[in-house]
């Protein structure tokens, strides 16, 4: 069976979301070999095992954490050469993203972004994209190269599979390129205990209807009765009420979780287009008209002030 | 010694008009009103922003597009670039990411550069992958999605802020930078500017000036197809209820009936 490549996500090896749903979509299209890079690339490989990869190819130095981007471009690319493999996926990241397209430059091959939903086809693996602020699904192939398939947060469900898990030393020579962009400090982002907004399976956000940052609490506290992520709309952002890591639309990030529940939002296209392929929409908003409640399956037309703390109380209620 | 910069800019369709698909599946121009792509204003502001800090700078816009593509020339060049490229030419049609990256790199080359700014990712196609194949392409350092950019001796710094980091990036130039929305807000153009964009010198390029062959660039050649586009269905009218009251409470009953609760 052809071998997939699969690219890790990690933080000091802690293995991210994404790429266990990554392992079990690579295993629709062949058997996933996982590529562990950094610091702490042996601490991934029971989890990576225990979600179906049959190999793990590790390797460690500074460089990665060091230089930006291209030291695991170098890496991805000595993987590819050793494994010759059916596909390569990649977390649909920021930095995914980047890894992935200079890879697939190096390797003649060509990408698909954001993929929803992936499948094995006669003519390779066939991506699902969602496009034009989800109006539109389509389905997509590479047609030259090794497919690079960069694949979004909460496209499948994590099944666990275990697997062999063999661990390899990934042999790597970094190009004379690797150091040309150093990363000269780094800044850990504060916890907020909450779960990281794109991966999350319930996001609650708020929007200009939240009225000032200090109501954000308000949201933080419904959220923290459903054990769900904290959202916040371009126009909360803009107005300085929230921190921009959490805006959700065009500009800010893209999620797709099971249930959101968006406060205050009257659901602009620029929104619409980071939320739409929410599993389940609720809204609470004031105006009856605002266009988010052409997209609900639950709305209320109310005051978030009045609607959100009798949710949240009767939520913590019901958990007991 | 005079700073060059080129800001690589997208014509984008109007996201709030009606977008859709053409026959061939890539996407059609002729009903949506254009516009310059909203996060590449970032990058002209950015890319003014650091000219006017610098002794001698000069900017040019750069873009990829049909005829229409101008308009977001005009935009960039009222806002205050000093010059602008247009490459055109009909045998681009449908050309993917990667050819557009070849296409964009061969016309910096041609421009001469010593930094490159974009947006994060354009409006329509979403994909924020251009940058980072340009400096694959032109084989110097990427800095990219900067929140914060400045340059200073042939040094460009920035801060990335990532999902787990924040983070303080350096590299020398040449560079491709590319910001993002919070890197500040751009500006709008003056009556002046727009006078001033009228005079300003527009350089036509097609592919041969960039000596680049037809069967490397559009749809055919694409290393990536699209095998179908189905338009999402409707969504299904959902249940709304004006809160009298109870507002807070029938939505957790509704919670609780989809098991979320």
């Amino acid at each position: 069976m052809a071998e997939v490549l699969v690219y890790v996500d990690h933080v000091d090896g802690a293995v991210r979301k994404p790429t266990l749903e990554l392992l079990t979509l690579a295993r629709r299209i062949g058997e996933p070999v996982a590529v562990a890079l950094g610091n702490g690339a042996a601490d991934t490989v029971a989890a990576l095992a225990e979600h179906g990869a049959v190999k793990v190819l590790t390797h460690e130095a500074a460089e990665y954490a060091d230089y930006l981007v291209v030291p695991k471009v170098d890496a991805l690319q000595a993987a590819v050469e050793a494994v010759s493999p059916a596909a390569v996926l990649v977390p649909s990241s920021a930095e995914g993203k980047e890894i992935a397209a200079r890879l697939a430059l190096r390797i003649g091959s060509g990408i698909i972004t954001d993929a929803v939903d992936l499948e094995a086809g006669d003519e390779g693996p066939v991506a699902t994209q969602s496009v034009f602020a989800a109006s539109y699904s389509t389905k997509s192939r590479v047609t030259k190269g090794t497919p690079v398939i960069m694949v979004k947060p909460n496209s499948a469900a994590v099944e666990a599979a275990p697997a062999a898990g063999a661990v390899e030393a990934l042999s790597v020579t970094f190009s004379d390129k690797a150091t040309g962009t150093k990363i000269t400090s780094r800044t850990a982002r504060e916890s907020t205990g909450r779960p990281e907004l794109t991966e999350a399976a319930i996001v609650v956000s708020g929007g200009r209807g939240v009225g000032g940052a200090d109501n954000f609490a308000l949201i933080e506290a419904l959220a923290d009765s459903l054990g769900a992520a904290v959202g916040a709309s371009r126009a909360a952002v803009d107005a300085g009420w929230y921190p921009h890591t959490n805006q959700v639309g065009q500009t800010g990030k893209s999620v797709s979780p099971q249930l959101y529940i968006a406060s205050g939002i009257s659901g602009a296209i620029q929104h619409r287009a980071g939320m739409q392929t929410s599993k389940t929409i609720v809204a609470v908003n004031k105006d009856a008209e605002a266009p988010i409640f052409e997209l609900v399956d639950y709305g209320v037309v109310g005051d978030l002030f009045d609607v959100v703390p009798q949710l949240t109380e009767e939520i913590k209620a019901r958990k007991g | 010694m005079s700073l060059r910069i080129v800001v690589t800019v997208k014509y984008v369709p109007d996201a709030t008009g009606d977008r859709h698909f053409a026959d061939d599946l890539t996407v059609d121009r002729d009903d949506v009103d254009g516009l310059l792509s909203e996060l590449d204003e970032y990058a002209v502001e950015q890319a003014l922003q650091i000219a006017e800090d610098a002794d001698d700078a000069e900017v040019t816009v750069l873009t990829v597009g049909p005829e229409d593509a101008k308009d977001a020339l005009r935009k960039a060049l009222s806002m205050g670039a000093d010059k602008a490229i247009h490459v055109e030419d009909d045998d681009l049609h449908g050309t993917d990411a990667i050819g557009t990256s070849l296409v964009l790199a061969k016309a910096i080359e041609k421009a001469g550069y010593d930094l490159v700014i974009s947006g994060m990712a354009s409006t329509d196609g979403t994909m924020g992958v251009v940058p980072a194949l340009l400096a694959e392409r032109l084989g110097v350092p990427q800095v990219t999605l900067l929140s914060e950019v400045s340059v200073e001796d042939g040094t460009v710094t920035g801060r990335r802020d990532g999902d787990t980091a924040s983070e303080q990036l350096q590299a020398s130039l040449p560079a491709v930078v590319s910001v993002t929305d919070q890197s500040g807000e751009a500006r709008y153009p003056s009556f002046k500017g727009i006078m001033a964009a009228k005079k300003k010198p527009v350089e036509s390029w097609d592919l041969s000036d960039l000596d680049i062959d037809a069967d490397e660039v559009g749809l055919e050649n694409a290393y990536t197809t699209v095998d179908a586009a189905t338009e999402r269905p409707a969504r299904t009218a959902g249940t709304i209820v004006k809160d009298e009251g109870e507002g807070g409470k029938q939505l957790a009953e509704f919670l609780a009936s989809q098991k979320f609760i």
